[in-house]
This record gives structure tokens, sequence and C-alpha cells, in this order.
């Protein structure tokens, strides 16, 4: 249980999807420009996040990994499918996200309208995929550590984007510099805050 | 469309080419493929290997999803790209792996990452979908140099100003450390890339004024 916590601790600060790999960056500044929507999207991430991860997780140790496929034969010892990986994985993105998405719909339409476009959109963000990668190259011994990783790492994007929303909201009173207006000064503060996270990294968990 | 009659390098075939490099820059302009860019720029050779990776899974996939355009219903179409374009990565991967295995050990999951770069998807949708594949080809192209031509600016700078090198090779003389020059430790760390690429954007923004935001 300890260890679950510190891997989530360690997703959410340390490791942050956002301020120490980059990841989902697209969607991170082209939807930061208001707290409302970016709510929703982070919303939505870890969402998505806490499903696909757990079942990637799955995929890798009893499909892709070299002998995983021995619950179904002696024979398939060794078997070794992980250069497939990236297509399992992202046909595994595409497809969960459409889930998520009709199950949303079903069961929560409030919800389900407010998200609105990012949900599909979410299919092709890099954090997705990057989680499962991830998660693939650390390899966790069990489907808690990969879903306390998961459901970590969705929640260090969401405070990621919540943040340079508000950020970008107040520095529209400010008087930035003409070519460093927009994207340029988004860039910088997004800089700042990454190297404020850094503050986090002497932390051992 | 005139187009069988152009020459393969017609000047409008030829700004598909050019464009990207300053005007509708993928990283600075169009805001597309930021995510891998700025993980793998702390030396300039992964950037370099990276950038000429992309430069082929989308030159490729372009072309492959221009010659699909007409056959490919559009409500499948994203599945199709993301299959084309998974493919191609698969194919970079394990050529990288033989042949340059300590930098595809470096560049870890961004090469798989390169599927969801949405400077891909994005020209895949924009551009190939409704071109013919030599022009698909010529902007695949471009808009993949654009990206790679900024990675290794960003690269240069952060190794340069970073560990004093250059494509692993000492640039900064021993004699300017005596004179008690230190490399900047901070470069190296993540989120200097960030800064680096918003002064790349300052510096193009204020030569080319039309590239400027309102808000």
């Amino acid at each position: 249980m300890e260890n679950l916590v510190n891997i989530f601790i360690k997703s959410v600060f340390i490791d942050n999807m956002i301020f120490a790999y980059f990841l989902g960056m697209c969607s991170y500044l082209a939807v930061s420009k208001t707290v409302k929507t970016s709510t929703g999207l982070g919303l939505a991430v870890i969402f998505v996040l806490g499903f696909t991860v757990p079942v990637s997780y799955l995929m890798e140790n009893y499909l892709l990994k070299e002998g995983a496929l021995v619950w179904l034969s002696e024979s398939f010892a060794d078997v070794d499918l992980s250069f497939l990986s990236f297509i399992i994985f992202i046909a595994l993105i595409a497809s969960m996200v459409q889930l998520v998405e009709m199950v949303i719909e079903k069961f929560s339409p409030a919800l389900y309208s407010s998200l609105g476009i990012f949900l599909p959109l979410i299919a092709v963000n890099c954090a997705i995929l990057g989680g499962a990668l991830f998660m693939q190259e650390r390899a966790y011994n069990n489907i808690g550590e990969a879903t306390s990783f998961a459901l970590g790492s969705g929640v260090g994007w969401f405070l990621a984007i919540v943040g340079i929303a508000a950020i970008r909201e107040k520095i529209r009173y400010s008087n930035v510099p003409d070519p460093l207006k927009g994207l340029g000064i988004t860039f910088i503060i997004t800089g700042l805050m990454g190297i404020a996270f850094m503050g986090f990294m002497g932390i051992k968990l | 469309m005139s187009a069988e009659k152009e020459p393969l390098f017609s000047s409008k075939n030829l700004k598909l080419l050019t464009e990207p490099l300053n005007d509708s820059n993928p990283i600075t302009v169009q805001v597309l493929g930021i995510c891998s860019a700025l993980a793998v720029t702390v030396k300039v050779k992964p950037a370099f290997v990276l950038a000429i990776a992309v430069v082929v899974v989308m030159a490729v996939s372009n072309v492959v999803i221009s010659l699909l355009r007409k056959t490919v219903p559009p409500r499948i179409r994203i599945i199709v790209q993301l299959v084309v374009i998974a493919s191609m990565v698969i194919l970079v991967d394990q050529v990288l792996k033989a042949f340059l295995f300590d930098v595809s050990k470096q560049l870890s999951v961004f090469v798989g990452l390169i599927i969801t770069n949405c400077i891909i998807m994005g020209r895949l949708e924009a551009f190939a979908l409704n071109n013919k594949p030599w022009q698909s080809f010529l902007d695949g192209l471009g808009n993949a140099a654009g990206y790679g031509v900024i990675l290794i600016i960003v690269a240069f700078f952060r190794e340069l100003l970073g560990s004093g090198t250059v494509w692993g090779y000492k640039v900064i003389p021993e004699s300017v450390y005596d004179f008690g020059y230190e490399n900047n430790g901070l470069m190296i760390l993540p989120p200097m890339a960030l800064i680096v690429v918003g002064a790349i954007i300052w510096v193009q923004r204020a030569k080319n004024k039309k590239l400027v935001e309102s808000n």
C-alpha cells in the first residue's frame, strides 16, 4: 500500500508528464486559454489514462512480452511480440477512448457535454501513449502499481494544465512584448513552472 | 488541375517545401509536435537522429495516405492514419535498434511517440488527404525539415551552453575555463528547452511581424 502511494506521489510531482517529459504538450498549449475548459480536458485525461495503462499492462504481460504467451501453451515460451507494442497500444488507446466516450455519454450526460470535443482528441494526446510506453519501460511489478502510476500521471497533467490556464487568464492584463504574446510567453511560463516543479526532485520515495 | 504538366519543382511546389521552414514552421507557428521535440534536445546527436526519423516517417506516410485518399471512408480515416504511421514508426524503430543502438536507448520512448506526434497527424489531415502524392511528399519533407531545424537549433544551444560540446566534441577551449567560465548546468534540465523555444519564437516573430498574435 505504501508503495502504491509512493508511486502515485512520484508520478504527480517528480516525474510530472508535462514538466519532466513534455508529454501532451500540444493539447496543453492549445486548450489552456481558460480554466474551465482545461479542467474538463484534465479530467478526461485522468479518466483515459486510468483506463488504458492498466489494460496495456495486461496486454504487455499476457501477450507481448517474451514468454508472455506461456499461459496458452508451453510451446510459446520463446515468442517475443514486443515489436508489435506500438501498434497494439495505439489501437487500444483509440478503442478505449471510444469506449470511455460511450460510457460517459450513457451514465453522465452532463460530464459528456462539458467535455465535448476533447474526448476524441485524447486519442492523439501523447501523454496517453507515453504513459503506456513508460509503463512498459519501467516494468512495474503488478497491475496495482501500474494503475497508481497512471492515475498519478493523469493528476499531474491535470494540475499542470489548470495551473497554466489560470496564469494565462491573468497574463492577459500584463504588458508582454508584442513578439512574445500568446505562444512565446506560454512557453516561457511553462519553463518557469517546470523549474518550480524541479524543487520536488530531491524528494526520495 | 494541370499538375501533370507542371514541372516537378515549380515555384508552387517549392513553396510547399520552403514555407514550413519559416512562415508556417510546425513548431513555432502551427504549434504541432512539441511533445517529442523538447525532451530529446539535450544533445545534438539524438536530436538529429530523431529529426531524420521524423522526416522519413512523415514523407512516407504522407505519400501513402495521399495514395489512399480516395479509397478510405472518412469515418475510419483516423484509425487508418494511425495504422500507417505506426507501421512506419515500427520500421524506423527496428532500424535504429539494429544500427544505432546507443542513440535508440537515449531516445527511449520518444521514437514510439512519433506516432502521436501531432505534426504527422496534423499534416495528414490538413494536406495529404486532399492533395496528390508528389505535393504531399514535398509537404511532408518541408514540415519535417522545419521541425528538425528547430530541434537542432535548440539542441545546439543547450549542448553548447550546458556541456560546452557540439555533437560530442569539445568546442569551448580549456583556456576559457581557466578564466573561470562554468558550464551552465541549468541548460541540461528539461525546463530550459521550453525557455529556449520561447526565445526562438521571440526572435522569429520580432523579425517576421505578421506572425505576432493579438492576444
